[in-house]
């Protein structure tokens, strides 16, 4: 058998450990617990310390390839916003945004047995092209970007809308963003030019690059970094939902994963070495 | 007819997920197949969703209802116009005017906001009194913060031979840009196995109802 096929079963063989890795712990999950860190913290503190009634934005800047990792924060955040009795305004910068709500606010009202109110509780007001040219535009004049909602209900007609005239109105926005335009807007318009403090909850790829806004400054007033901080918010709120059972899978494939680079490093060095000795022979 | 369309749509899920997943094993007409698909719907998607929900209501409602108060509208719409020039080769050198404007406004809105987010705030941040906190965690982690920043940028400062004493920071600044890159490293492990889990929570769950 030749070097390269050979390499081709050992990466079938991974792929298929890999998979069963993950699918195990899905069907038997294993009681694993999370556990919290300050970078969420400070994301649930920012809500949890925000007064009752308070107009707040949650940002649906992702689309169904990164629901995984951010409809469980989706629906954690949406849960402990109405638990502190918040009137939540989802936005979205990306096109399929606005039904990634839909979905988590439906799901989040099963919890509340529909007692929450569309246009008072909270509203959809969709999705809006530009990026960074749309928040500043909120900036200045919410109504005159989003002048009716998704169910084309007019701004005006919109209760929870009334004391909004710009964004120096909301108390806080949390930006779920799986990539541009996204958090990274939120923080540069949002918080840099209007003051409005920023969460912000992205995929586990994109996190270390915002973990610098998370600084004395405020840039960032928390990060949740993919399915590990959604698990961590829910331990926070106090219940165990997609995410944490999910951390499951994550830990096994995780611990795996350290052992095939261990196996791997282990291998490399005893070819190393056999080359040196091969080497050696050959040069007297 | 809900209930099937539902049960239709899981089970393309399932086979387009499969089809996928058999690239792990070898390139496939199956991949291929679902490859082309996918790029196909992706691109009919974006066409009608740009003329339904932006085009329409954003232009040509606002044109067609309200001309007089919104005869402004016609120069991002021309503007627009001349970029679809492109496929014309005789007057693709039209389109240059609608992106010189395009990239000329972009660089103009982001580089202001961009100085003050990513440089100043960045920089403010970074001149910290480690010794204004009282837990030993903070101070030991703002030291790090202000070294690794120091050292990280040192680094990238190319003017001066590194030798001697001048090669140090440089050799920390790699370590803290290693240890950088080792994190977004286990972030990136951390955000493939969740697409991961999601397909076969996808399969197991609501394909093959192993999951409840």
């Amino acid at each position: 058998m030749s070097k390269l096929d050979r390499t081709q079963i050992e990466r079938r063989i991974v792929f298929l450990v890999l998979v069963i890795a993950v699918a195990l712990p899905l069907i038997f999950p294993l009681g694993m617990k999370t556990y919290g860190t300050p970078l969420t913290k400070k994301a649930y503190d920012l809500v949890e310390n925000t007064p009752p009634k308070s107009v707040v934005i949650i940002s649906f800047d992702y689309d169904p390839s990164t629901v995984t990792e951010l409809q469980p924060m989706a629906l954690a955040v949406i849960e402990h916003a109405w638990k502190k009795e918040h009137r939540v305004i989802a936005t979205a910068m990306w096109p399929q945004g606005s039904k990634m709500a839909d979905l988590a606010f439906a799901e989040v009202q099963k919890k509340f047995n529909n007692e929450k109110v569309y246009g008072l509780d909270y509203v959809n007001l969709g999705y809006k092209v530009g990026g960074m040219v749309v928040i500043q535009g909120m900036g200045r004049n919410f109504k005159t970007v989003f002048p009716k909602d998704t169910s084309g209900l007019d701004y005006e007609d919109i209760e929870l809308l009334r004391p909004v005239k710009s964004l120096r109105d909301i108390k806080y926005v949390v930006s779920l963003s799986a990539g541009d335009p996204g958090l990274r807007d939120w923080i540069m318009t949002a918080k840099g030019k209007y003051d409005v403090p920023v969460a912000g909850g992205t995929t586990a790829v994109s996190a270390p690059g915002f973990l610098p806004y998370v600084n004395d400054q405020n840039q960032l007033y928390g990060l949740m970094g993919g399915m590990k901080a959604a698990a961590e918010y829910e331990l926070l709120l106090g219940y165990e939902g997609s995410a944490s059972l999910n951390m499951n899978p994550q830990s096994v494939a995780h611990i795996l994963i350290l052992i095939l680079i261990a196996i791997g490093n282990v291998k490399a060095w005893r070819k190393r070495k056999a080359d040196a000795k091969q080497g050696e022979v050959k040069n007297g | 007819m809900a209930d099937l369309m539902t049960v239709l749509g899981i089970w393309l899920g399932a086979f387009f997920t499969l089809s996928i997943f058999s690239f792990l094993y070898k390139d496939n007409p199956f991949y291929k197949l679902s490859e082309q698909i996918f790029v196909g719907l992706s691109a009919g998607y974006w066409l009608i969703y740009t003329i339904y929900n932006i085009l329409v209501p954003n232009l040509f409602n606002l044109l067609l209802t309200d001309f007089a108060n919104n005869w402004l509208l016609l120069i991002p719409f021309a503007l627009g116009l001349m970029m679809l020039l492109r496929m014309i080769p005789s007057l693709q050198w039209v389109s240059r005017y609608p992106i010189a404007i395009m990239v000329g406004t972009t660089a103009a809105i982001y580089m202001l906001l961009s100085f003050k987010a990513d440089f100043l705030s960045q920089i403010a941040a970074t001149m910290i009194n480690p010794f204004k906190f009282t837990s030993a965690v903070d101070v030991v982690g703002t030291i790090l913060l202000i070294i690794g920043t120091l050292c990280g940028v040192y680094f990238f400062y190319f003017s001066r031979k590194k030798e001697g004493v001048f090669a140090v920071p440089s050799k920390i600044g790699i370590w803290f840009l290693m240890v950088s890159f080792g994190a977004s490293f286990g972030y990136t492990v951390m955000a493939r196995i969740s697409l991961l889990i999601g397909r076969l929570d996808f399969l197991l769950r609501d394909w093959l109802h192993i999951i409840r």
